[in-house]
């Protein structure tokens, strides 16, 4: 019972990992109707910058937030660099242009930081929190950033204007420019914000399944599973569709298939969730006028 | 994006089209001299990798008659390519059935494969089949790494193939012998393709691809087509597979991850988005570039092993912005343009 609820508990911490990295495309479905391919390796990428700031000494929470800051950037400059071009492309093509960005992050990672594992610290203390004999102070962390993500992502879109502007952008984009909405900087804003928060997952991640170019891709897949068992276009439903991939994917590579073969739970849930009910559990279902 | 104009030429018939037909021929007919001189000329190595360029043709039509001509987007045929390349190692190894003979089981059963797998992938619109076949791709190695299946597939440490001699006392080496096989199963399935894709199912195909919902009010049935076409482009890669398996000699579920799959991909756009021939060249990059890419490791070091998923990855982004159609389209619009730039300008 116990080996069960510490299984429960370490999906959960990763399960906050999947959500937050969920919530990132969640947020340029949203604003695109577009899957970034390339998101797990933005995440991996802002990662690195993060473990190469902290190599050079700078203090774990400067270097966490000039990572994100960084990452914020540079999720608009490629929107607006590479993506806009594509903005009228038909999906083969924006897809061809996503697999070329995930190529490019992973192997200019491979190259200037090299294929070897690195390990990546925790920021939170050692000793176990609260007694709480279930997870390590990281996992526990983990869910507690997972969080705090969540609260600050909701206060941004709920309480501030340039949130309630880019969620009039992504809704309504005709009527938002006549109001006076810049649609177009939503829109990179948008990708700004989505590579921000993938590089919080990526540093959750990291301490637990160590830094390598390829750490995220598993990652992503489940990101993208729990993206669509909630419902892609709902950003509650992918929070929580993440948490419940992250306790499946432990219990079942416990219990079920093994540790071995766990990303194929990812693929059943994927093809699963879009066969039975492609709108996920929380999403609406797409309906479009013939 | 324009992919590449594949009106049937039936549709298209005009006195001018007898000119490129002849050119058409005379491009076949020096392919063929080249295709057949090259084992004589070639050292065992270099045609080894030839061989290797012709497997890739093959799965690369597949996934052009699927991506590129039905617009279903698969970022996964390295799945089916990996069930092609074990069903004829397995076959090999553990049943003692003669290599040649492994290939049409390949074919049954990617093709079955694939058509079971394109009977749900019906109800997924493009991103959402991108997203399930990618998740199939990333999936593969470790699927094929599974505990229970070991007995038969080895594990991760792979199945190993002797490699065939010629048959019937030809006087060619392995090497020779194996290219030639490989030449006549791409003659054979790049012929096939061209003739589905000239005819009434590749007017379905496309139609389905361009509008489906006029598809459909032409009485063309989507979902047969759709999952006929993805059984039929599962086969191409099957087959690819199973020849990488003889031709290589081992199989391994290393060699089959997300790159794979990836490669499949950037060899359908160099070549060209629906276009037959033009994917040899997307195979000739597919096989050269990471080979010569590590050659120059002694330049780079350790990080060359980046170099050719940042070539793949700048160039897919740049071809999607440049030239979309790809080399064949390139071909195709080119004597226009240098006529266009070099005849003189019109007198006012």
């Amino acid at each position: 019972m116990t080996a069960f609820l510490h299984q429960i508990f370490s999906g959960l911490a990763m399960g906050g990992v999947y959500a937050i990295l969920a919530l990132a495309l969640v947020m340029i479905y949203q604003a695109t109707h577009l899957v970034n391919f390339a998101q797990g390796e933005m995440a991996m990428f802002s990662t690195y910058i993060a473990w190469d700031l902290i190599d050079r000494g700078m203090p774990y929470p400067a270097a966490f937030l000039l990572a994100v800051t960084l990452s914020f950037f540079g999720g608009m400059a490629i929107e607006r660099i590479v993506i806009r071009p594509f903005a009228q492309a038909p999906v083969l093509t924006i897809v061809i242009v996503f697999i070329g960005l995930l190529l490019i992050f992973n192997s200019v990672a491979g190259w200037r930081y090299s294929y070897t594992i690195k390990t990546f610290d925790s920021p939170f203390p050692s000793g176990r929190w609260f007694g709480n004999s279930f997870m390590s102070s990281h996992e526990s962390g983990a869910i507690l950033v997972t969080f705090v993500v969540l609260a600050l992502v909701y206060a941004f879109f709920r309480f501030t204007p340039l949130g309630l502007a880019m969620r009039a952008a992504a809704q309504n984009p005709a009527s938002s420019r006549l109001v006076g909405i810049k649609v177009g900087w939503m829109l990179a804003i948008g990708w700004g914000l989505a590579a921000a928060i993938g590089a919080v997952a990526g540093m959750m991640a990291a301490p637990i399944v160590y830094l390598d170019p390829n750490m995220m891709l598993g990652i992503l897949l489940y990101a993208f599973a729990g993206a669509i068992l909630g419902g892609i276009d709902n950003p509650w439903g992918a929070v929580v569709g993440g948490f419940m991939v992250g306790v499946l994917e432990n219990i079942a590579g416990a219990y079920l298939v093994g540790p071995e073969i766990k990303l194929s739970v990812a693929l059943v849930i994927i093809v699963g969730a879009l066969v039975i009910r492609p709108s996920g559990l929380f999403g609406r279902p797409l309906v479009t006028r013939v | 994006m324009t992919i590449a104009d594949d009106t049937p030429a039936v549709l298209s018939a005009k006195p001018a089209e007898g000119e490129a037909r002849l050119w058409g021929r005379l491009a076949l007919g020096l392919f063929y001299a080249a295709a057949l001189a090259l084992p004589f000329l070639a050292s065992g190595y270099h045609l080894f990798q030839y061989s290797q360029v012709l497997i890739y043709a093959i799965a690369l039509v597949g996934l052009n008659l699927l991506t590129g001509y039905n617009g279903q987007i698969s970022l996964g045929h390295g799945a089916f390519f990996a069930l092609g390349g074990y069903t004829t190692a397995i076959l090999v190894t553990r049943f003692g059935v003669p290599y040649w003979a492994t290939l049409p089981f390949a074919c049954v059963i990617c093709f079955a494969a694939g058509f079971l797998f394109g009977l749900p992938a019906l109800r997924l619109g493009g991103l959402y089949l991108a997203l399930a076949t990618f998740a199939l791709a990333v999936a593969t190695p470790q699927l094929l790494n599974f505990k229970g299946f070991d007995a038969w597939t080895g594990g991760s440490q792979g199945l190993l193939l002797s490699k065939p001699h010629a048959p019937f006392g030809l006087p060619l080496t392995p090497d020779q012998w194996l290219y030639f096989l490989c030449l006549a199963c791409a003659s054979l399935l790049f012929w096939a393709a061209a003739n589905l894709v000239r005819g009434r199912i590749g007017r379905a195909i496309v139609a389905i691809r361009d509008h489906p919902i006029a598809a459909e009010t032409m009485g063309i049935n989507i979902s047969f087509y759709k999952a006929m076409c993805f059984g039929v482009s599962a086969l191409y890669a099957g087959v690819a597979g199973g020849l990488a398996a003889i031709v290589v000699g081992f199989v391994s579920p290393d060699s089959f991850g997300l790159f794979l799959s990836l490669s499949l991909l950037v060899g359908i756009v160099v070549g060209g988005l629906a276009s037959i021939w033009g994917v040899l060249f997307g195979a000739l990059f597919v096989e050269f570039v990471p080979n010569y890419a590590d050659q120059l490791s002694d330049l780079f070091g350790e990080s060359a092993k980046a170099l050719p998923g940042a070539i793949y990855g700048v160039l897919l982004i740049a071809l999607m912005y440049l030239m979309p159609s790809g080399v064949a389209g390139a071909l195709k619009t080119a004597p226009r343009f240098l006529s266009r730039l070099f005849s003189r300008p019109k007198q006012v």
